[in-house]
């Protein structure tokens, strides 16, 4: 059914009507509405069974998850940023002990300095950690891609996370199909775990693998993941038949036949590029977009064939590795090889700052014609970042950069 | 000659024979139908408290519920000499997670039950000392704050002893471990450092919390029946000498459970919603000397010669622990004199 709603609010609808049996979450922005909205659906008993924990940390939080998972109820949970690093230990814990939990992450930076707005340098710090991760692109997006989420976590025995910018997503409201709770469970069946804590059939979860087993146990985790790229397109497909809508899959691609330079992206940034390409083709300039849905398992295959036909690739990402350069960027190029096709990296959109669409209509003309670096920040400030420096390598006791730049940023937007 | 000495395994105690008690008082283990939860095979060293106390406990737990048990185990000794995998120990749903979450682990078994309406089957939550009172603190007092519905089981060995004897929070004064050496002006474990688990949790107005040793395991396994009976948040503290980590005999283990209960450093008792509601009487009272000597981590108070000053303030503990939790049956004379109590400190144990 159409619903003019906010984009937490129809992902807590979607997850309800997965029927998750056990919910827990510790509230951090920006992803507190979609718990909120869920605490209420199990409070007012629209969703039941379902046990809703209101836990002391995201620590906690999976570990909550983990527990129930293990002992056979589907388990949801959401978080982000700072969230997800406090419950780091048990994220991996959670892929390690393959348990498919599924959890939203509305992305949002990570301090020092703190921020609470988006960006994807939280997920990108779990890319390793053995966990699905999808990304959506829109509000529509997230609500599919949760439902495809718990069908793929419990068909491979994995956690799968949904990846949805903070505020950007998650506090828009914007018209969403959210789906009848027959098609929901038509498409999702009941949850059959693939292991379970049953007093009746005992087993132990969770002993210590010497080095004698534990590389084979670690190849499985990367072989299951292997199965999941098979099946994500496959679920896709079965996703469709039922909603009557394509959504989830491993790539997207808007016109990217025969386009000379694609930019590549995850997430709700891909709107905008889309309106920078559109008008970039307008005026003659062969481009074209590659989106990224599933970031975990890489689709290796899916992107080399998509960038086959180009003669550059601009990777636009909301992170980076600091001290080296852009993530995405570098699994692009383990998918491409030594293929002769440039590559460009901009990191845009840190800590919230709006990716403008004329910043990137003039970016795409410019790399058109290749006259930019390997890797670029989008829109940066390079007098403040000189003057720091500088102050840096003048001073025995410079004080705190962050706020001397906030500072510096306040004279010059003051100046202008 | 034929002359065969009678064994008296129980001499100096006043542990009763099953033989001698009605059916419904004899102790679990010596049931034809225990469970043996946790069997033979393990790999704890010889003397372990922990690996008697786990066995007692959980065995205690599944004649509670009638065999219907899940447990999740923290990262440590129990864990680790328990199931090198293949091999595992546990003849009981199972599972570890990791080292600080041992509770919410449990909480999320207990939510999961709840939600399949499965609530029979209850769950046993398990962890040393380090992940009880240091690692696993914030976890198990949400726990205890929601009142979850899991039975948490601390046992105590007063230090880290799977990584090699670190000081925990749980580690006592004057204690030498690897990081509260025997060295300085101070040796061992600092004064007025430390928390006591058994009164935080009580603080929680949980509906049951109890401290037990390995002395007496029949007292153990009727406070695990016991904390079965309640559903909600329920913690029990179980003191488990480590001969490794203490240094002391592996034939002490028991011997050492049973003189820091009569010596008072040790208090055992019960509480329900926050109040004390039974204590186990000193039956025969020890200075505390007794019960520091046989261990190798309090040696520096021994040698080379007596520490009277730090063994005075160890007193103290004691006493305070006496007065505290009415540790001494008034109506008994079987007390001793003991070291005249030296100065107060905030310790209770």
């Amino acid at each position: 059914m159409l619903q003019q709603i906010e984009g937490s609010l129809a992902v807590a609808k979607a997850t309800a009507l997965c029927r998750p049996e056990v919910i827990c979450a510790y509230p951090i922005s920006p992803q507190t509405h979609i718990v909120e909205n869920l605490s209420v659906m199990v409070k007012g008993g629209e969703l039941t069974p379902c046990e809703f924990v209101n836990v002391e940390s995201e620590f906690a939080a999976m570990s909550v998850a983990i527990g129930a998972s293990a002992a056979g109820a589907r388990s949801y949970t959401a978080t982000a940023s700072q969230g997800l690093l406090f419950m780091i230990e048990a994220v991996y814990n959670a892929a390690g002990l393959g348990l498919p939990i599924v959890m939203t992450l509305a992305n949002r930076a990570i301090g020092a300095p703190i921020n609470i707005w988006n960006d994807h340098t939280d997920s990108m710090a779990v890319r390793d950690s053995g966990w699905i991760q999808l990304y959506a692109e829109t509000n529509q997006d997230a609500v599919d891609l949760h439902i495809q989420a718990f069908r793929l976590a419990e068909e491979i025995s994995l956690p799968v996370m949904v990846n949805m910018d903070g505020f950007i997503l998650t506090h828009a409201v914007e018209r969403i199909d959210i789906p009848e709770q027959e098609q929901v469970d038509r498409f999702l069946p009941h949850f059959e775990p693939k292991q379970i804590l049953d007093p009746s059939d005992p087993v132990s979860i969770g002993s210590m693998v010497g080095p004698e087993a534990f590389s084979e146990v670690r190849y499985l985790a990367h072989a299951k993941q292997l199965l999941a790229l098979a099946r994500i397109p496959e679920i896709a497909s079965e996703f469709e038949s039922i909603f009557s809508r394509y959504a989830g899959g491993l790539v997207s691609n808007y016109h990217l036949e025969g386009a000379e330079t694609v930019v590549v992206a995850m997430g709700s940034i891909l709107g905008t590029i889309k309106d920078a390409v559109d008008e970039l083709r307008d005026s003659g300039l062969s481009i074209g977009v590659l989106g990224i849905t599933t970031f975990r398992p890489f689709p290796l295959d899916a992107v080399r064939a998509a960038l086959s036909g180009a003669e550059r690739v601009v990777v636009i990402e909301k992170a980076f590795s600091v001290g080296l350069g852009g993530i995405l960027s570098a699994n692009i190029t383990a998918a491409l090889g030594n293929a002769s096709i440039k590559r460009y990296s901009v990191v845009a959109g840190l800590g919230g700052r709006s990716i403008l669409r004329s910043s990137l209509v003039d970016f795409f003309k410019l790399a058109d014609e290749d006259k930019i670096d390997e890797l670029t920040f989008l829109d940066l400030n390079h007098d403040v970042i000189e003057r720091e420096m500088h102050r840096m390598q003048t001073s025995v006791r410079p004080g705190p950069a962050a706020e001397h730049i906030v500072h510096d940023l306040g004279h010059s937007a003051k100046a202008n | 000659m034929g002359y065969q000495p009678v064994k008296f395994y129980q001499t100096g105690s006043f542990v009763v024979g099953n033989r001698l008690l009605e059916a419904q008082d004899r102790t679990v283990q010596a049931d034809m139908k225990r469970t043996n939860s946790l069997t033979l095979g393990h790999r704890a060293c010889q003397g372990c408290g922990e690996a008697l106390g786990a066995r007692y406990a959980i065995d205690a737990a599944m004649r509670a519920t009638e065999g219907k048990v899940i447990a999740a185990n923290a990262t440590g000794c129990l864990e680790v000499f328990t199931t090198p995998f293949p091999e595992t120990s546990w003849q009981i749903p199972w599972i570890h997670s990791l080292f600080g979450n041992a509770a919410a682990v449990g909480t999320g078994i207990a939510a999961a039950m709840k939600a399949k309406g499965r609530e029979d089957v209850r769950v046993v939550a398990q962890a040393g000392d380090g992940g009880t009172v240091d690692i696993g603190f914030g976890v198990l007092s949400g726990m205890f704050e929601r009142n979850d519905d899991v039975l948490f089981i601390c046992y105590d060995n007063e230090a880290y002893m799977n990584t090699g004897v670190q000081r925990s929070g749980a580690t006592p004064p004057a204690a030498k471990t690897s990081t509260t050496e025997a060295v300085g002006a101070h040796p061992g474990a600092d004064f007025g450092k430390g928390k006591n688990l058994p009164l935080i949790a009580m603080a929680h107005e949980i509906p049951y919390v109890a401290t037990a040793t390995v002395a007496e395991l029949h007292d153990l396994e009727y406070k695990v029946e016991k904390a079965m009976s309640f559903r909600g948040a329920r913690y029990l503290h179980v003191l488990v000498p480590c001969p490794l980590g203490w240094g002391s005999a592996p034939s002490d283990t028991i011997r050492l459970s049973r003189l820091a209960k009569e010596s008072g450093l040790f208090p055992v008792f019960e509480a329900e919603y926050g109040e004390v509601t039974g204590s186990s009487k000193i039956r025969s009272q020890v200075p505390v000397e007794e019960y520091l000597r046989p261990q190798r981590r309090y040696q520096h108070l021994f040698r080379p010669k007596p520490d009277t000053e730090v063994i005075a303030q160890l007193q103290a503990i004691a006493d305070k622990n006496i007065r505290r939790f009415d540790l001494l049956d008034t109506q008994s004379a079987n007390t001793r004199e003991i070291t005249p109590a030296g100065q107060e400190t905030l310790q209770t144990r």
